[in-house]
């Protein structure tokens, strides 16, 4: 299932169903890549609230897709990593190293806010 | 895996082809493992460890599969996750066990990870013949 990206002004906005493939994510980090440049977006928040597992090939990929949006200029956040996905990421050794994460969707369109403040993109 | 042998109580197979079939692995799996009565988090850790063991078969193997099963040990009970394919085999299972080594281009968590957050680990390579890793983790009490 593809996941759907919403455009909220200067911010595109992934949310991710429970039933995602490997297939489906390298689609969304491919997707917003293409995407940032097309909006001329600044921030991408990427909603995992209802994702179940983040296991390390999904931790690989959207730290690859922060570091290419990035490189596109723009920022990246993931919002709503669960207490228990948090909690088996850590027991098995997986990070999102310097990757932006905030608590919730409110959170995250705060940091972009904070991050984007004078229409700057990614520094 | 325990000395006692495990009395199974129930069993679901999860044919593996594609990383589709890795969705359906990881909620038979959550799905028995919060029929024991396993917290969220313990539940979650069973369900990652099947996604790790399945994509593993998907990525080397193409094909196999993962069985997913109750087992009891005593007044033990637990979830035991068997993940068999006859893929290529393991060249090397010390190496492939330690973290940060990896022949796909990912990070080597893979294995060390689920040994790591499962009770008890084991595995049977043979080249050309396939791999079988099988995992259990015991209901805390």
């Amino acid at each position: 299932m593809a996941v759907p990206i919403l455009k909220q002004s200067k911010y595109l906005i992934a949310t991710i169903q429970s039933v995602l493939t490997d297939a489906d994510l390298i689609q969304l980090r491919d997707a917003l890549v293409d995407r940032v440049g097309k909006f001329r977006s600044l921030g991408v928040i990427v909603d995992v609230t209802s994702l179940d597992v983040l296991d390390s090939f999904a931790s690989r990929t959207l730290r690859d897709l922060a570091y290419m949006i990035r490189l596109r200029g723009a920022q990246t956040v993931i919002v709503g990593i669960q207490p228990e996905v948090a909690f088996a990421m850590v027991q098995l050794g997986l990070t999102l190293e310097d990757v932006a994460t905030a608590l919730d969707l409110e959170e995250g369109l705060a940091y972009l806010d904070k991050q984007t403040r004078h229409g700057r993109r990614a520094p | 895996m325990a000395g006692v042998p495990l009395e199974y109580e129930k069993e679901v197979r999860v044919p593996l082809s594609s990383d589709i079939d890795l969705v359906t692995a990881r909620r038979e799996g959550r799905m028995m493992a919060e029929q024991l009565g396993f917290s969220a988090s313990e539940a979650t850790l069973v369900a990652t460890a099947i996604s790790e063991l399945a994509r593993n078969i998907v990525n080397y193997a193409r094909n196999g599969e993962i069985h997913v099963s109750l087992v009891n040990n005593g007044d033990k009970r637990g979830i035991s996750v068997v993940a068999r394919d006859h893929g290529p085999g393991i060249a090397d299972i010390k190496l492939a066990m330690q973290a940060g080594y990896s022949t796909s281009g990912g990070l080597g968590l893979g294995l060390p990870g689920v040994r790591r957050i499962m009770d008890e680990f084991d595995i049977a390579s043979e080249r050309g013949r396939g791999t079988t890793v099988t995992v259990t983790k015991w209901k805390r009490r």
